[in-house]
C-alpha cells in the first residue's frame, strides 16, 4: 500500500509560483485579450489562439486540437474563450498527484533527464523539503560522470542536512545506488532522492546504464523507485516528446518535474507529453532555492500557458 | 514522426506531376508542410511566418525544370533561403589585442562551463594561451567543476576569493593573464535570467572588467520557442557578439540557431557535439539548415569518414576483400576505422531521411557491440587471425574467456565474418570475370564491397543508386 505524501508548506509557495506565472502572463494576456476582448469568435481568431499555444511550445498537434475543443464549447466572448482554454488544458494534464511514498521507508525517487535540465538542484529541494518536514533523507551522487557534480549534490546534502552517499569520479553510478539503498536501510532512513547523470536520450549505453541503476534499485528494494522523476527544463521544445518517449523506455519514468518554471517560459511542452504519452506533471520549479519546488497545480499551469488573466495560482 | 521534409512534400506533390510552373495555390500547400517542418524544429513561430512568406514569394512561378519534381524545387528554395538566412559562411572569434576576453553568458543550465572548458582546448589547439576565469559564484560547485575541466584540457583556472565579485573575478583574471604571458581569457558566468535585470547588468560589469571582444550566449539546442525572447533579454543589456548552439549531439533539431539568427542577427559560432571536451565544432549554415529540415548532414559524415580512414590502408584492405583474402586482421583494421569515426548513432543521424531517433529506434546500433567485436578479436593470436579456420572449440572457449564473452558470442562473429568475406570474394570474382569481358570493371572498384550484398542482384555494370534526395546533385549539367 502507499500512500500520499503530504504537499509541502502551502501559500507562499503558491504564491511565488503564481507570481512567476503572472510575468508572462501579462504580455500573453494582452495578446489574448486583443484577440477575444469583444464579440463572437471566428475562425481567424481561433487560428491565432493555436499560434499562442504554439508560442508556448505545446506543439502544432496539440494546439489544434485543443483549439477545437474550444471551438466546439461556442464561447461568445473573450472571457469565454480564455477560461475555455484554460479548462481544456487543465482536464489533458488531469488531476495533480503527489509524489507516491513506500508503505514501508525507506521511500525512493529517482531523477532523470538531459544535461542541464535541473536535475541536482531538483535533488537538493527534495531533499531540503522532506529534511524540513523531519523525514531522514539521504542523498544518492549517483552522477559520478559530470565533473564536481558530487560536490554540487554535497553543498545541497549539508544545507538540508542530509546524508550523502557519492562514489569516486568515474565509478560506477549502479554501485553508489546499491551502497545508498543498503545505506539508507542501515540508518533508517525515511527518504532517498537518487541524483543521475544528465544524458541525451539518443546515447543508447547511457540510458542501458540508466535501466540498469534503476534495476539495481528495484532488487535491493522490492517496489522501488516509488517515483523516476524525469526532470523537463521549461524551456524545452518539441525534443521533451523525444525524451520522455526514450527515458521511459531506459527508466520507467512515473512523472514530469518541470524545472526553471520562473523563466518566461510557461512550459507548454509539458502538455505535449502528457498528451502523447501520458505522463503527469509532478512537480514545478520555480526558483534556485530550497522553497522553490512546488507541486503541481493544473489550473495554474493551464491559466499560465494561455495567458487567463483572471485570479491566479492563489485560488486554485 | 521526424519524416523528411522531402517526403513530405513529394506527397503533397504527388498529384502535380508533369506540371511546368508552380502555382500559388500549390506552394500554399507545400508551405504548410514546410511551417509544420519548421516547427518541429523549434523554430520561432514569429521567424516561421516571415520565413514562409518569403519562400512563398521566390516559389510561385518558379519554373519546374524537367529533371526536378515540384517537391526537390520547393526545397531546394527551402534550404537556399535557410542557408542565407544563417548567414553564408562560419564566422570564428575575432580576437582583437591580447589578452582578448571572451566571456560565456545564458540560462541555467544552458552548458556554459563545460562551453568554457571546449573553448579553452579549442584555442590552445589553435596556438593560443587561453586562461580560464571561474565567475560563476552561485551554483554550487560551479567553481569547482571549472577548475576539474581546466585541469583536464591542460589550462589554469583562476578562482574566485573569498568576498570577491564576479567582475572583481574577471578583472583579477585578466591582470594574471598580462602577468603570465597568456593571450586569451575565457571568463564562466552563473546561469541567469534574461528577466532579471539586476544579474543581467552584473554580467555587463563582467564584460567591462575583462575588456572582452566576444560575448557568446550559450543557448540549449533542444530549446523551444523561447529562444528569441531569451536572447532579446540578454542582447538589451549585455554587448552580445555570438551564440554557442550546446548539446546537438541529441536528435533535437536546432531550430533555436535559425530563429536566434532571424530575430536578433546574432551568429551562431559554435556547436557543442558531444561531452569529451574535443566536442566542439565551428558552426557551419548549410548544414543545420538540411537537419533543420530533417535531410541529413552527408558533408559532416564525409568530412569525419575522410579524416577518420586513412586511405592508404582503406585501398588495400578493399583489394584485399575482393580478392578473398580477407583475414580477421583486416576485419579489425575495419572496426576500428568505425570507432574512429565517432558515435555510430550520431553517423546514422546524418544519413538523409534517418533521424537520429528512429535510427537509435530501429536499426539498434550498440556502441559496445563493436567493443566486444574488437575484444575478441584480440583475444586471438596473429595466427588464429589469418586462419580462422584452426578455431576449434577448445580456442574459442579461451577466445571467449579472454575477452570476457561466451563462446556464442564468438561463433556469432566468427559467422558474420565468413559471410562478410563469401559476399566480398563473389564481388570481387564478378569483378574479374566483367573485366575480362570488357565491361566496366570499374564499377566494382574497392568501396562497393560494403554495399556488396545489396548491389549483386542489380544489374552488374549500373552504378549504385543515388543516395535520396538527390535532387541537390552537385555536378549537374551544364
Amino acid at each position: 500500500m502507499e500512500e500520499a505524501v503530504r504537499p509541502p508548506a502551502g501559500g507562499r509557495g503558491l504564491g511565488r509560483l503564481a507570481a512567476a506565472l503572472s510575468r508572462t502572463r501579462a504580455a500573453l494576456g494582452d495578446r489574448l485579450a486583443d484577440l477575444f476582448g469583444a464579440g463572437s469568435v471566428s475562425a481567424r481568431d481561433l487560428e491565432e489562439l493555436e499560434e499562442v499555444l504554439i508560442a508556448g511550445d505545446v506543439g502544432a498537434e496539440v494546439a489544434s486540437a485543443l483549439v477545437e475543443r474550444v471551438r466546439e464549447a461556442r464561447p461568445g466572448r473573450g472571457e469565454d474563450v480564455r477560461s475555455a482554454l484554460a479548462r481544456a488544458v487543465a482536464e489533458a494534464m488531469g488531476p495533480a498527484e503527489p509524489l507516491r511514498h513506500a508503505a514501508a521507508p525507506p521511500t525512493i525517487w529517482v531523477l532523470v533527464g538531459v544535461n542541464g535540465s535541473g536535475k541536482t538542484t531538483t535533488a537538493g529541494k527534495l531533499a531540503a523539503q522532506a529534511a524540513a518536514r523531519g523525514e531522514r533523507v539521504l542523498l544518492a551522487a549517483a552522477d559520478t560522470f559530470r565533473a564536481a557534480a558530487g560536490e554540487q549534490l554535497a553543498v545541497w546534502a549539508e544545507r538540508a542536512g542530509a546524508d550523502l552517499v557519492r562514489g569516486a569520479p568515474g565509478a560506477d553510478p549502479a554501485a553508489v545506488v546499491f551502497d545508498s539503498v543498503r545505506a539508507a536501510r542501515a540508518r533508517r532512513v525515511d527518504v532517498v532522492v537518487v541524483d543521475t547523470a544528465g544524458r541525451l536520450q539518443t546515447k543508447e549505453p547511457l540510458m542501458a546504464e540508466l535501466g540498469k541503476i534503476v534495476r539495481v534499485i528495484g532488487r535491493e528494494a522490492p517496489g522501488a523507485p516509488h517515483e523516476c522523476l524525469l526532470v523537463l527544463d521549461a524551456t524545452v521544445g518539441q525534443n521533451a516528446l523525444s525524451q520522455a518517449r526514450l527515458f521511459g523506455q531506459a527508466a520507467d519514468v512515473t512523472g514530469i518535474v518541470l524545472a526553471k518554471m520562473d523563466s518566461s517560459a510557461r512550459g507548454g511542452a509539458a502538455l505535449a507529453v502528457r498528451h502523447a504519452l501520458g505522463l503527469p506533471v509532478r512537480l514545478v520549479g520555480t526558483g534556485e532555492g530550497a522553497g522553490d519546488l512546488e507541486p503541481f497545480d493544473p489550473l495554474a499551469y493551464a491559466r499560465g500557458l494561455v495567458g487567463a488573466s483572471d485570479g491566479g495560482a492563489g485560488e486554485a | 514522426m521526424f519524416e523528411s521534409l522531402t517526403e513530405r512534400l513529394g506527397g503533397v506533390f504527388a498529384r502535380l506531376r508533369g506540371r511546368g510552373v508552380l502555382r500559388p495555390e500549390d506552394v500554399d500547400q507545400a508551405l504548410r508542410e514546410v511551417r509544420i517542418a519548421l516547427l518541429e524544429a523549434d523554430v520561432e513561430l514569429g521567424v516561421v511566418k516571415a520565413f514562409t512568406a518569403r519562400v512563398r514569394e521566390r516559389a510561385v512561378g518558379e519554373e519546374v525544370l524537367a529533371s526536378l519534381t515540384p517537391a526537390q524545387t520547393v526545397v531546394k528554395i527551402v534550404h537556399e533561403e535557410l542557408v542565407a538566412l544563417l548567414g553564408g559562411e562560419s564566422v570564428g572569434l575575432r580576437y582583437g589585442e591580447a589578452p582578448a576576453g571572451v566571456v560565456l553568458v545564458g540560462l541555467q543550465g544552458s552548458g556554459k562551463t563545460t562551453a568554457a572548458g571546449k573553448l579553452a582546448l579549442f584555442m590552445v589547439r589553435q596556438g593560443r594561451r587561453p586562461l580560464l576565469v571561474a565567475a560563476d559564484l552561485v551554483r554550487p560547485a560551479a567553481v569547482e567543476q571549472l577548475r576539474l575541466l581546466g585541469e583536464r584540457v591542460g589550462v589554469p583556472v583562476i578562482t574566485p576569493l573569498p568576498g570577491e565579485t564576479a567582475p572583481q573575478v574577471a578583472a583579477r583574471g585578466r591582470e594574471e593573464a598580462r602577468r603570465t604571458a597568456r593571450d586569451t581569457v575565457v571568463v564562466d558566468t552563473a546561469g541567469r535570467l534574461q528577466l532579471d535585470t539586476a544579474l543581467l547588468d552584473e554580467a555587463a560589469a563582467v564584460v567591462r572588467a575583462c575588456g572582452a571582444g566576444e560575448v557568446l550566449l550559450v543557448v540549449d539546442a533542444m530549446t523551444g520557442q523561447e529562444s528569441v525572447r531569451v536572447a532579446r533579454g540578454f542582447a538589451d543589456r549585455v554587448p552580445l557578439t555570438g551564440v554557442v548552439l550546446t548539446k546537438l549531439d541529441g536528435d533535437a533539431r536546432g531550430g533555436a540557431a535559425l530563429s536566434l539568427r532571424a530575430a536578433t542577427g546574432l551568429a551562431v559560432k559554435f556547436v557543442g557535439t558531444g561531452e569529451r571536451p574535443d566536442a566542439l565544432e565551428a558552426f557551419h549554415p548549410d548544414r543545420i539548415a538540411s537537419r533543420i529540415l530533417g535531410m541529413g548532414d552527408v558533408l559532416t559524415l564525409i568530412e569525419r569518414t575522410q579524416a577518420a580512414v586513412d586511405p592508404g590502408e582503406a585501398r588495400e584492405l578493399g583489394e584485399r576483400a575482393l580478392g578473398g583474402e580477407m583475414d580477421l586482421e583486416d576485419f579489425l583494421t575495419a572496426l576500428r576505422q568505425v570507432k574512429r569515426m565517432g558515435p555510430l548513432e550520431g553517423l546514422l543521424g546524418m544519413l538523409p531521411g534517418m533521424g537520429a531517433l528512429k535510427a537509435a529506434r530501429e536499426a539498434h546500433v550498440d556502441e559496445r557491440e563493436l567493443a566486444r567485436m574488437e575484444a575478441i578479436v584480440s583475444s586471438m593470436t596473429p595466427e588464429e587471425r589469418r586462419h580462422p579456420d584452426i578455431l576449434d572449440a577448445s580456442r574459442r572457449r579461451r577466445v571467449a574467456r579472454g575477452s570476457g564473452t561466451q563462446v556464442q558470442d564468438v561463433n556469432r562473429l566468427l559467422r558474420q565474418f565468413e559471410a562478410m568475406r563469401r559476399v566480398a570474394r563473389e564481388m570481387g570474382g564478378l569483378g574479374r570475370r566483367l573485366r575480362r569481358a570488357g565491361l566496366g570493371g570499374r564499377a566494382l572498384g574497392p568501396g562497393t564491397g560494403g554495399a556488396g550484398a545489396a548491389g549483386l542482384g542489380a544489374p552488374p555494370v549500373l552504378p549504385p543508386p543515388p543516395p535520396r534526395g538527390a535532387g541537390r546533385r552537385r555536378r549537374g549539367r551544364p
